[in-house]
């Protein structure tokens, strides 16, 4: 009995940086499951895997790394990676096919479980029980945790893992990652719904908030939209990138790609300071995973400053600038 | 001429405190107040603008309790014209059970000779956040599907959909009929005139049994996780603060 891993590189167009976090943490978690060996599915990588990638499978004691040749599934088409999926899921056997619960581990993931008729629980933190086998997941943007069954012992269980429920950690032996081709015959069905070319954002897209070190966020505290000078400015000096509330976003005052939470993108820096932010359940669920929180915040009742490590109570716009002018 | 179909689901708004109900088994919006998610309030605005610009339609659905009617008139204020309301108690319904009704009423209309051309439902639920009814849902009608759709051209019986969500943008070219789940950020979601609202208020409001009983969305049991004692080392106040935050960020290392 095998787990699958669907894996995502950290960077589609430049795959001699590995796997994303999130892949690596979801193959650590894959070692909770009852499974005795842990093999992967690598998609729209097209050529053999780069070393980096196999390094990152080596550490995480994967058996076989799935890959496909097939050209036409280098640019993303949700339905044809699951085909290839499942059929790496067949091939070795898999009893579990987890994924992270990215965009597209979600997307591809509610593929296979929509052609194989069968649940998908979604964005599982951990384990609860082995016999039968337990899990709990997130709802309502994390504040709440779903116990749900997964798999019957009949078909493949398939289920997304929330991004940072785990750390990545080295499996205890190191695995073969043995390269396997899958082939697959792909049908134009599988293919309707692909990406036909991307476009550079003006402006800047998701990936740098969610690669960033550090971020600045900045919530309806700020003010206004010209008011974001300070917060930049603190961003670039530390090296970092702007995340900011959804307030700020619907309010018109900065672009939705550098929206942090539920329903903007998932963080995990080193650092987030989050100046003028009241800290919702919406927008935690996007920065918990933090390593450290310093807010700053006129309320020191705030949610933000009571679930930081740091705190400094007072008016954004006058600590920035003072944190700024210590800095140069 | 675009007739779409729009999906959304009357979820607790649980922007405060979450509170479950007192057996545990779902999220008490009763003092909250219910809403549906952003996702599904753009979603409702992408079908209103396709249905504006090809001269179609725009039906709004939901399958809840009759208190989910606040949601099928939200929907109806800003421009959907029709209303069907699948007579269920939502909780009772997993994802694969939520596609099956839905792909029922998709059906039947089809077999009226009043097909959808496209079905939009939300990326994820604000409550359970399933992330799979549109693509169930698009493996029962046999259509293409794109997930995190934020923007949507039409141009004769195809879609150009874009999605940043995944970072860089991705641009797909579908062929109608089509699903697609929205994701939120593309789109401005417009507010309700009081035109719209008198329409709303007084639209007929369509109500369908279900067909068969659902299998279940598997939950076994809730848990509200509770808020982390607090551990918080305040700095100080105002700017006197900056140089102990100063000295935080070169013990964590940020500073370059
Ligand atoms: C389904 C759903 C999904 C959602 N998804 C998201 C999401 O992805 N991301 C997200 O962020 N939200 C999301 N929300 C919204 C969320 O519930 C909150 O409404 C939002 O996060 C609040 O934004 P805010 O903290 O900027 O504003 P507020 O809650 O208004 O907080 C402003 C804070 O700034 C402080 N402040 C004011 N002036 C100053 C000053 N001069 N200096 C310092 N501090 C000051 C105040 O004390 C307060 O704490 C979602 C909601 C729902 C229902
Ligand atoms: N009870 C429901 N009634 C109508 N639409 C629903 C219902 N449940 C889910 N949906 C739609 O399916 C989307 C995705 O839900 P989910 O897959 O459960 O996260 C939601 O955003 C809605 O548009």
């Amino acid at each position: 009995m095998s787990v699958l891993v669907l894996v995502e590189p950290e960077d589609l167009d430049d795959l001699g940086a590995g796997l994303s976090v999130v892949s690596q943490e979801v193959l650590t978690f894959a070692r909770s499951l009852p499974g005795d060996e842990v093999d992967a599915v690598l998609v729209g990588a097209v050529g053999q895997p780069t070393e980096a990638v196999l390094a990152h499978c080596r550490e995480q004691g994967v058996r076989t790394l799935h890959v496909s040749p097939d050209a036409r599934l280098e640019r993303y088409a949700a339905r044809a990676w699951a085909r290839v999926v499942d059929a790496a899921a067949e091939a070795g056997g898999a009893a579990y096919l987890i994924g992270g619960g990215t965009p597209h581990g979600n997307e591809v993931l509610a593929h296979v479980a929509a052609a194989r008729s069968v649940p998908m629980p979604c964005n599982v933190v951990a384990v609860v029980q082995s016999e039968p086998l337990e899990v709990e997941r997130q709802v309502v943007g994390g504040a709440v945790l779903e116990r749900v069954a997964l798999g019957d012992g009949a078909g493949l269980a398939v289920a997304s893992v929330a991004g940072h429920a785990v750390a990545p950690q080295a499996a205890p032996s190191p695995g073969p990652a043995h390269v396997a081709e899958v082939d697959v015959e792909l049908t134009d069905a599988d293919l309707a719904a692909q990406v036909v070319r991307i476009e550079a954002r003006e402006g800047g897209d998701t990936s740098a908030l969610t690669g960033a070190n550090v971020v600045v966020g900045a919530g309806r505290g700020v003010g206004g939209p010209d008011q974001f000078d300070d917060v930049e400015a603190l961003a670039a000096r530390l090296g970092g990138a702007v995340g900011v509330s959804r307030v700020v976003t619907s309010l018109g005052w900065r672009p939705h790609h550098e929206q942090v939470g539920q329903t903007g993108s998932r963080i995990a820096p080193d650092l987030y300071l989050a100046c003028g932010i009241s800290g919702a359940i919406q927008h935690w669920a996007g920065c918990s995973s933090s390593k450290t929180i310093i807010a700053i915040n006129t309320d020191g009742e705030a949610p933000m400053v009571t679930k930081a490590r740091y705190a400094v109570i007072g008016d954004m716009h006058e600590v920035i600038p003072a944190v700024l002018e210590e800095l140069s | 001429m675009a007739d779409v179909l729009v999906c959304v689901k009357r979820a607790p708004d649980t922007s405060g405190e979450v509170v479950l109900t007192a057996d545990g088994g779902s999220i008490d919006g009763r003092y909250a107040g219910y809403s549906m998610s952003s996702h599904e309030e753009c979603a409702v605005e992408i079908a209103v603008s396709v249905a504006g610009d090809t001269g179609g339609s725009v039906t709004v659905l939901t399958l809840g309790d009759d208190d989910s009617v606040e949601q099928l008139r939200a929907a109806l204020a800003v421009g959907a014209d029709e209303a069907v309301r699948i007579d269920a108690t939502a909780d009772d319904y997993g994802p694969a059970d939520v596609a099956a009704a839905i792909a029922e009423v998709v059906q039947a209309r089809a077999g009226e000779g009043r097909p959808f051309d496209l079905v939009l439902v939300g990326n994820d639920a604000a409550d359970t956040g399933d992330h799979q009814v549109g693509i169930r849902l698009a493996h029962l009608l046999d259509r293409p599907v794109v997930a995190g759709a934020q923007e949507v051209a039409v141009s004769g019986d195809r879609l150009e959909v874009r999605s940043s969500v995944s970072g860089p943008t991705e641009v797909f070219d579908v062929p109608m009929p089509a699903v697609l789940t929205v994701w939120e950020g593309g789109v401005e979601p417009r507010y309700p005139n009081i035109s719209g609202r008198m329409k709303a208020k007084k639209a007929r409001i369509e109500v369908l049994e279900p067909s068969g009983a659902p299998r279940g969305s598997g939950r076994l049991g809730l848990r509200v996780l509770p808020p982390p004692e607090s551990n918080v080392e305040v700095l100080g106040e105002g700017k006197t603060a900056a140089p102990r935050l100063v000295d935080v960020l070169r013990e964590l290392g940020v500073v370059r």
